[in-house]
């Protein structure tokens, strides 16, 4: 079975909700494992490295959570299959670029993803939609202690899980959530809160992981100290810190709909406009459009648009997903053309945004998560 | 104040972050500022820049600039400078020295706190109910308490053999 007839549709995926998917869009917790007396995958020659993917890959697809799972090697993907996958937030961008001797490992769900030899030999994660980080860690955690019993990891009493880079060391674990603030960008209050959870020792990066833009007004927030501090600790401080900024988002679009209601409601509408109407759209326009709608249909204004529908137009308008549809071959011109007649299409029947948000005044509900 | 990335212009970008009780601090010129995506906020974090920078000076002092070689994997220090990365697993035990405040400077401690593999949790437990057992026995050897110095005698055979028996597989 190809990755094509594998992965559910992304009007599936993109439907799933969790607490808080208003604003927490994915959890994320990732677990960094290195097999004992094998070198680090950048550092090992390709047949030790293919040695290692050999040990582990037969492993991971024998647990139980990987019954029916999509396993292949990398250079058995082409490099449209690995953008798709790199588009759904999947595999890294450093894994989409491995070869022979690396390999992944995807469940049926897209819940359970297995990367073997990116940086580290094992790079495991369970991904939830909403904001539940604990759930995922407790799901890696169980995953984690099946494959300790078929693989023997590098791991030392006082160092802990042995890693190719040292940020990873001790717990080799990486929380992490995507969050969507149109709110904090449009009231410019996110350089503010970026500074201040680097200050709490968090990390603040763009939609697709380290060193990318925050397109679409989307952010990720993860730990970056993995020594010195237990996984449950690290998951807890996450989620108060992630508390706060929900708080801060809510508030932001509060405030910004008393003081600033033309500007939002302004942003909305053009989006809404260039989107149902465009001849030709970039993806990056797309995506920051598509966050202004998405924050349109949050505050009532698309009373017949669900938010899965946003979401799923987040994924398919992205360069491989477009791609994907057309057989030939298309130039990034051709793409614009194409992307902006799917968008014209799918929201053909959606009507134009209210002109003031419903239950504004009437004491709108916040989604302010409870104190743990 | 030079920058600590060229070394060669003036700081003008003075970067400090806390993190508990720990203060990090980076002075950097404006190009290197900008190479290193301080201006992005969404990009850039204090961790990474330092562990391209100060990872490698620190092991070079640590080991007073003789070149130090990974028995294991063949990895260098040179190397570490260039990937950021290290080797293998004993490359940590090789670069001790120059890892450590390195560590110190990234995480919030130096030791070990979480997880630890089954099969070691258990080995360690054994491994400490030996210590005891043998210093139960050495003082039912001082104290003529023959009964229980072969009861403790037969229960660190039982331990050894566990302990071996876990060793194996």
């Amino acid at each position: 079975m190809n990755i094509h007839e594998f992965l559910p549709p992304p009007s599936e995926t993109a439907r799933r909700e969790g607490p808080h998917s208003k604003i927490v869009m994915s959890s994320r917790v990732r677990l960094a494992r290195n097999l004992k007396g094998v070198a680090f995958p950048g550092w090992a020659k390709k047949a030790e490295r293919i040695r290692a993917l050999e040990i582990v890959r037969p492993a991971v697809e024998q647990l139980p959570a990987m019954k029916h799972a999509f396993s292949e090697s990398m250079d058995n993907l082409t490099p449209l299959d690995k953008q798709i996958l790199v588009e759904r937030h999947l595999i890294s961008r450093e894994n989409a670029a491995k070869n022979a001797g690396s390999g992944l490992v995807l469940n049926k769900e897209e819940s359970l993803c297995v990367m073997i030899n990116e940086e580290d030999h094992l790079r495991m994660q369970a991904l939830r939609p909403g904001l539940q980080l604990k759930q995922a860690w407790a799901t890696i955690d169980q995953f984690d202690s099946q494959l300790e019993k078929k693989v023997e990891y590098a791991f030392d009493p006082s160092l802990g899980y042995l890693t190719a880079c040292p940020t990873n060391l001790g717990t080799g674990i990486r929380v992490s959530a995507m969050l969507h603030l149109p709110g904090l960008v449009l009231s410019e209050q996110i350089n503010q809160i970026i500074s201040a959870v680097n200050k709490l020792g968090l990390a603040v990066r763009g939609l697709y992981g380290e060193g990318t833009e925050a397109l679409g007004n989307v952010f990720q927030v993860s730990n970056q100290m993995t020594l010195g501090e237990s996984e449950p600790d690290i998951v807890e401080r996450l989620n108060k810190v992630l508390a706060q900024i929900i708080e801060h988002e809510e508030n932001a679009r509060g405030s910004l709909l008393e003081k600033k209601p033309k500007t939002v409601m302004d942003q909305i509408g053009r989006a809404y406009g260039i989107l149902a109407n465009s001849h030709r759209v970039s993806s990056k326009e797309t995506m920051n459009l598509l966050s202004f709608m998405r924050l349109g249909v949050d505050l009532g204004l698309f009373p017949d648009v669900e938010r899965g529908l946003v979401d799923e137009l987040f994924v398919i308008t992205q360069p491989a997903h477009l791609q994907k549809q057309f057989s030939e071959k298309l130039g990034a011109d051709e793409r614009d053309l194409l992307r902006s007649d799917m968008l014209r299409e799918r929201l053909r029947n959606v009507s134009r945004p209210l002109n003031t948000p419903a239950g504004h005044g009437t004491g709108a509900k916040l989604d302010k998560p409870a104190e743990e | 104040m030079l920058c600590c990335v060229c070394k060669e212009k003036e700081a003008t970008v003075h970067l400090t972050q806390i993190a508990g009780d720990k203060m990090q601090k980076v002075d950097l010129c404006e190009d290197c500022a900008k190479q290193k995506g301080v201006n992005d906020p969404a990009g850039f974090s204090l961790a990474d820049l330092l562990l391209g920078l100060g990872a490698s000076q620190e092991m070079e002092q640590a080991t007073g600039g003789a070149e130090v070689k990974c028995p294991a994997c063949g990895f260098t220090q040179a190397d570490f400078k260039k990937a950021g990365r290290l080797g293998c697993a004993q490359c940590y035990q090789t670069f001790a020295e120059g890892l450590e405040q390195l560590l110190k400077s990234m995480h919030k401690g130096t030791r070990h706190r979480g997880k630890v593999p089954a099969a070691l949790r258990e080995s360690q437990d054994l491994a400490e109910r030996l210590k005891t057992l043998q210093k139960k026995l050495e003082k039912a050897v001082t104290d003529e308490n023959f009964e229980q110095a072969a009861q403790c005698r037969d229960e660190i055979k039982e331990t050894k053999e566990k302990i071996a028996a876990i060793a194996l597989t």
